[in-house]
């Protein structure tokens, strides 16, 4: 499976980042391959969006999990049809993340905040 | 640029840098005293004139923007719409595509794209508007639904009902896209300030918008106190006329405070803003008034 | 580092002046003006010795080459904003009314259209060793947009993250930057004015940050100028288990002080001390909010 987790740099040992739309970069891990990429997040400069935009970005590249310590309601949305599993992200490194996730030590993320934008 | 002729009486736009100022006290009680007047509040993100004039409803009706409406037999995932919109609004799962009506700006731009001609445009709500009478007053006022990207949809709907009255438009505070929309068939403008450096230095900022947009203007102080005033300071430097000043006043406080209409309420208040709106109409036809495309 | 948001729905109702009060008796050292259509903050606050400024870009706008263009009018025809004017030889873009969706470009057929990299706004830092003092301005015309609050915000807690507390003057209104200001905020402070004006846009306000899940709230400022409107927003809040941090009364000191380029609580006088005294509450509120 694709785990993917926002990340502040391009690199493994990088501190998660707070904003899901908005982080610089995502690092994609296939668990089966266990290999990393880094994608840059070209929904982080939207003046507006950048949630949908983010998770789009992970949908197109077949993301089944997303660790992170926040998800909007419009990123959700988007997130959740598509099958993409939401946890909560510890506050720990990427890879330190990674090797939780497959100690099966993380829990589902259970709030996701309102949107900028959001319906009634 | 030519001289505006003005075959219908004029339309005077109230501006201030910040909220608070006296905006809604001075459109509100110069639409008063005007014989007739048609009154716009373009504040849609908080509306407040409505409480002064609680006027009868004559006409109500929701504003609606074109939103994209997709016929899924018709869309087979190619996502160029979703690559195409600039704010972010669409996403494909799979072959389901997903419209985020709050985030859309309705450009019409993904119905022009689609391959497959699969998306179409349907009238949906972002607000409401109404208008109304009090006493010799047309009342215009619209309101912005929580959470929608832009109220400028609203304002547009509410300026294509000014008539030929003399028309005197509540701008929103600030300068942003949403004041530019207000201010737009404006004849003139009248900035409101308040006597401390917050308020001289957001009077700096709207004139330069109103110079910026090449309208007339002048300047009305508000809550004047004894002492410096930097606003007044201001207009001096600036050479920007004055229309009149309006003292600091417990009791005018007080019954704007309570949402009434102080020129109607007493003859003192009834002279003071018939003073400036006098002002105001001969500056509007005065050669000689702040006109930045001299 | 925790953020206490001072936010008002109707203008004017003494936001700044709080704020910059609470900045003075916190002994903030990150502190934000959030108010990036018309801000304020920084002339109560003494100067910096050092400023960072940036640009922020909104979306891109469009452009049309002169000389490629044909005048066929396309363009003209499917702008929603009005942003496209016709002249002799060629059409052109109003930058100030364009919102960057890209429609004229992708229809022209002489390929005359390009997007450009817009200014919209501009971001500054101010700081004075560990204080730091964060804001920006929306060049005029721009869209309201939450991107530039969230930048702001952003900015503040790059180089604050370690400070315990930060205050941040929100945006009057309900629209994007005000959502945007309360993304992630601890508690919302609501300065409400006593006038039936002030009220309803209260209660938008209290409605816009209830629906964003953040703890709110309210005080009520110039709370002289109409004791019964007062007591109305006291009892309101009451009913809707909202907490009430206390009464400012007017106080033309304040406006003096404002002027001077200091705070109310500077001087000796009635605001000044009722200030202080929500001041208290409200960080009593916010250990609480906290805790929880």
């Amino acid at each position: 499976m694709i785990l993917a987790i926002p990340s502040d740099k391009e690199s493994l040992d990088s501190a998660i980042c707070v904003s899901f739309g908005r982080a610089p970069f995502y690092c994609l891990f296939n668990t089966e391959e266990q290999q990393n990429s880094f994608l840059v997040n070209s929904a982080a400069e939207s003046p507006g969006g950048a949630g949908i935009k983010a998770a789009q970005l992970l949908v197109d590249n077949k993301a089944d999990l997303l660790i992170t310590f926040r998800c909007g309601e419009n990123a959700a949305k988007v997130l959740e049809p598509a099958g993409v599993k939401l946890f909560k992200a510890l506050n720990l490194s990427v890879a330190d993340n990674i090797s939780a996730h497959q100690q099966n030590k993380l829990e589902p993320l259970q709030e996701v905040h309102a949107g900028f934008h959001h319906g009634h | 640029m030519q001289a505006s002729i003005m075959a219908t009486d004029p339309t005077i736009a109230i501006l201030s840098g910040k909220g608070g100022t006296g905006k809604t006290l001075l459109s509100v009680n110069l639409s008063s005293v005007a014989a007739m007047a048609t009154y716009i509040d373009c504040d849609v993100e908080e509306p407040n004139g409505n409480l002064f004039f609680k006027p009868s409803r004559e006409f109500e009706k929701l504003v609606t923007v074109k939103k994209p409406v997709v016929d899924e037999t018709l869309c087979d995932g190619c996502h160029k719409c979703v690559d195409f919109c600039a704010f972010n609004a669409l996403a494909l799962i799979g072959k389901r595509l997903m419209i985020f009506d709050e985030i859309c700006h309705s450009c019409g731009g993904c119905i022009y794209v689609c391959p497959q001609k699969a998306l179409s445009e349907s009238e949906r709500p972002i607000g409401e508007m109404s208008i109304g009478h009090s006493g010799s007053v047309r009342c215009i006022s619209g309101t912005m639904n929580i959470g929608e990207s832009s109220g400028v949809p609203i304002i547009e709907a509410l300026l294509k009902h000014k008539d030929g009255n003399l028309t005197i438009i509540d701008a929103p505070p600030g300068s942003s896209c949403l004041v530019t929309e207000s201010i737009r068939l404006a004849d003139f403008c009248i900035l409101v300030a308040e006597p401390t450096i917050f308020g001289s230095h957001n009077l700096a900022m709207v004139h330069q918008l109103v110079t910026l947009l090449g309208k007339k203007h002048a300047v009305v102080l508000n809550k004047t106190l004894e002492g410096v005033n930097p606003s007044e300071e201001y207009c001096k430097k600036n050479n920007i006329p004055i229309l009149g000043n309006i003292p600091f006043d417990k009791r005018l406080g007080k019954m704007n405070s309570e949402g009434r209409i102080a020129a109607r309420e007493d003859a003192h208040y009834h002279k003071l803003f018939s003073a400036i709106l006098e002002k105001a109409l001969k500056e509007v036809s005065d050669e000689t008034a702040a006109d930045p495309q001299r | 580092m925790k953020q206490l948001l001072i936010l008002s729905g109707k203008g004017g109702t003494g936001k700044t002046t709080i704020a910059s009060a609470f900045i003075k008796l916190a002994q903030a050292k990150a502190y934000a003006d959030c108010d990036v259509d018309a801000p304020n903050l920084h002339l109560v606050m003494h100067p910096f010795p050092q400023e960072k400024a940036s640009d922020y870009h909104g979306l891109d706008k469009a452009v049309i080459n002169a000389e490629a263009c044909t005048n066929c009018g396309i363009c003209l025809d499917a702008c929603r904003f009005h942003a496209i004017e016709k002249h002799e030889t060629s059409h052109t873009v109003d930058p100030i009314a364009c919102e960057g969706c890209t429609l004229c470009a992708y229809l022209c057929p002489q390929q005359a259209i390009t997007m450009e990299k817009a200014k919209a706004g501009e971001l500054k830092l101010f700081s004075n060793g560990d204080e730091h003092f964060s804001t920006a301005t929306l060049l005029m015309g721009s869209g309201t947009t939450g991107m530039l609050v969230t930048k702001v915000k952003e900015q503040l807690k790059q180089v604050s993250d370690a400070t315990e507390f930060a205050i941040i003057d929100g945006s009057p209104g309900i629209g994007c930057p005000v959502i945007a200001s309360l993304t992630g905020v601890d508690l919302a402070l609501i300065v409400a004015e006593p006038s039936v004006s002030g009220i309803s846009d209260m209660k938008r306000i209290i409605e816009t940050s209830a629906k964003l899940g953040v703890t709110i709230a309210v005080c009520v400022n110039k709370s002289d100028t109409n004791d019964e409107l007062s007591s109305r927003i006291e009892t309101f809040c009451w009913k809707e288990g909202i907490f009430f941090a206390g009464r400012i009364p007017f106080d033309p000191m304040a406006v003096r002080a404002v002027n001077e380029g200091k705070s109310v609580i500077e001087y000796s006088c009635d605001s000044g001390t009722a200030v202080r005294q929500v001041y208290d509450k409200t960080l009593q509120m916010l250990k609480e909010t906290i805790r929880r």
